[in-house]
């Protein structure tokens, strides 16, 4: 299905509201939304919640023969998925021009970075080792799907297990998880992607666009670090043409976030972790809000609220300052024909129409008594007045008068 | 590959080049006479052909048609015989949809598409033998074609892929360094104003090298421009010769 297309009113009210460094959901420039991790019933599968933004990642392995130019590392295999769930405009199994540019996003910040240690899945040198492949499903789209990918994806690797193995001789013996406890992924450091926005050719920039804010910007910056401050992936997109000092900028604020969103990562892990100790229910469906009133409550919305009363009582006293509103008298334009009110027409009964028409549609109420005074007398200066050349269908009404 | 020195003592590459020298440029104007714009580039042992139909009429799916201005629709492709081991899928795939998408994003930034509203104009690039830095020559070979095609741009684009390896960076990297397990950063370049069209970097590089990376990228760039500029007056002048101007 086509995305229904953005008004021009709603982007420019965007564009005009982010000049005024305002956000839809009242957020700052550099804030990232409420980011919520939670964990599946089996070791490997990941849901995160970037405000809106659902993507849930799931992580399984599986013994196959390695690549012939790298017979000692196991295979990582990325997917995103764009379900149509995540909005009316994915149609699925169609590989979209998204589609791929999230693939090889996700491919390059995970991949390229090394962030699996592949080594160690390696089982029999040159014909068996671990394939780990990583599914991120998206759920529902608000905007910033890659950021949420790579978290899901890389908390997702952080929680797996894969079954153990043992080695006699030629005979390879996989373990289920009820015989032998299965093994953690070696993970050695965790890049995290954080994506920058750009508008008005890049004079303006925002920290995690929301789905409109996607709508209306001019390109994209995507800084994938970890926490030691090494950059792992930098991707820009959309035709927009940047400064190195941009650049530069970006990647500091990334530092930023990236050290508070690994953060929130290993906490999260450490909650699940004990939580699987205690032996407590885990999982999706534990995680879902329950059945009551405060269930669907929405977050708090921070509004500013600084100059309201000041603004308010502003416009109070312009308001004051017009007489109060009085029943305009009403208007003969010729016997028979009486009006009242404001947006008077003169129905092609008069001989200047035009410029008295939109006077009177911009007046106020308090000003249409003096209004009607000042059309009587100007009608009586411009009795002959030449007749000009207009698109306005009342005056063709007045040439045909006239003939 | 471990054991490879990319970075001899005395300062040497692979292929005996110094840390900031790029590799031989020889490229080549209106090379098709079909086409409306064709170039032919060689970088060093990368060779590649771009071609570059338009500005005409929306072809495919009218829906696509833009009021205000062109759309730019790019297609790279790499030669079975580019890669030391015959390549199954020449285009189609994942990488080659991406690099199609990076060269679109390119040359929308710098191609003046006002100008031309409701047309199309088609870029196409293949790879003829491929040996490092496939996405910059790719940007070099297609600029040379859009000014042999006579369509408006805001300035050259060029393009260089560096690299950083013991604290050095390597400008206009081969296959050999590319594939080493080095942080490389792809940078296209729009020379007069310094403006970043495209920037693309893989494999992890800490935070305080990148502006020192940026800086080799930018210098190699300009370079890179010099030699495109001195391609163009020359085939502009042999063009004049033949026309008796």
């Amino acid at each position: 299905m086509k995305e229904t297309p953005l008004s021009n009113c709603e982007r420019d009210f965007l564009l005009r509201a982010i000049e005024e460094k305002k956000r839809l959901d009242g957020r700052q420039t550099y804030d990232y939304r409420k980011l919520k991790i939670t964990f599946g019933t089996d070791y490997g599968c990941c849901f995160v919640d970037l405000g809106q933004t659902r993507v849930m990642a799931q992580v399984s392995c599986e013994l196959v023969a390695p690549k012939e130019n790298r017979p000692t590392e196991g295979i990582l295999f990325f997917n995103i998925e764009l379900s149509p769930m995540a909005s009316p405009s994915f149609e699925q199994g169609r590989q979209s021009e998204l589609s791929v540019k999230l693939n090889r996003q996700l491919e390059r910040c995970l991949r390229n970075s090394k962030c699996i240690d592949t080594e160690s899945l390696c089982v029999v040198s040159g014909e068996k080792v671990w394939q780990v492949r990583v599914d991120v499903h998206t759920l529902n789209n608000d905007g910033n799907l890659m950021d949420a990918a790579s978290v899901a994806a890389i908390t997702a690797l952080c929680h797996f297990r894969r079954p153990d193995v043992a080695i006699q001789g030629e005979e390879v013996t996989v373990f289920s998880p009820e015989e032998r406890d299965p093994i953690p992924l070696s993970v050695y450091h965790m890049p995290i992607s954080v994506s920058f926005a750009f508008f008005q050719q890049g004079t303006f920039l925002l920290v995690d666009p929301c789905e409109r804010e996607e709508r209306v910007m001019d390109g994209l910056l995507m800084i994938a670090m970890n926490k030691h401050r090494e950059i792992c992936s930098i991707q820009s997109s959309g035709g927009i043409m940047l400064l190195k000092d941009q650049v530069m900028r970006c990647s500091k604020i990334a530092s930023v976030k990236v050290s508070e969103i690994t953060e929130l990562i290993s906490q999260a892990l450490l909650n699940d972790k004990a939580a699987r100790k205690a032996g407590g229910k885990c999982g999706f469906a534990e995680s879902m809000p329950q059945d009551r009133i405060t269930a669907l409550k929405m977050d708090q919305t921070d509004v500013e609220m600084t100059n309201v009363s000041q603004t308010g009582s502003g416009v109070i006293l312009q308001g004051d300052e017009a007489p109060p509103p009085t029943v305009p008298s009403p208007v003969v334009p010729v016997p028979g024909v009486g009006q009242v009110g404001q947006g008077l027409q003169s129905w092609g009964l008069e001989e200047e129409e035009e410029d008295d028409d939109d006077e009177e549609e911009e007046s106020s109420g308090d000003d249409q008594v003096e209004e009607v005074t000042q059309i009587k007398l100007s009608e009586k200066d411009k009795k002959e007045a030449v007749v000009e050349i207009s698109d306005s269908e009342e005056e063709e009404v007045e040439v045909d008068k006239l003939n | 590959m471990a054991g490879i020195e990319l970075l001899s003592d005395q300062g040497y590459r692979l292929d005996g080049r110094k840390a900031t020298e790029l590799r031989k440029v020889q490229a080549r104007l209106g090379v098709f006479a079909q086409a409306d714009g064709s170039a032919y580039l060689e970088q060093g042992n990368t060779k590649v052909l771009a071609v570059v139909y338009g500005p005409h009429e929306m072809r495919g799916s009218r829906s696509r048609t833009l009021h205000d201005r062109a759309v730019i629709n790019c297609q790279y492709s790499m030669a079975t015989f580019s890669t030391a081991e015959r390549k199954r899928r020449p285009h189609g795939d994942r990488k080659s949809t991406e690099m199609s998408l990076h060269l679109k994003q390119t040359f929308e930034a710098a191609v003046m598409t006002q100008l031309f509203p409701r047309s199309q104009i088609d870029i196409y690039v293949k790879i003829l033998q491929s040996d490092g830095g496939n996405y910059s020559v790719c940007v070099n070979a297609a600029t040379l074609a859009v000014i042999d095609a006579g369509i408006p741009m805001r300035d050259y684009v060029c393009a260089c892929t560096v690299g950083f390896v013991d604290e050095t960076p390597l400008a206009d990297l081969c296959y050999a360094e590319e594939s080493g397990g080095v942080s490389s950063l792809a940078l296209a370049l729009l020379p007069r104003g310094g403006q970043i069209a495209l920037v693309q970097m893989d494999a992890r590089l800490h935070q305080d090298h990148l502006e020192a990376l940026i800086e080799a990228a930018t210098t190699a760039c300009k370079g890179v421009s010099k030699v495109l500029d001195e391609v163009v007056r020359q085939h502009l002048q042999e063009a004049s010769v033949l026309t008796g101007e």
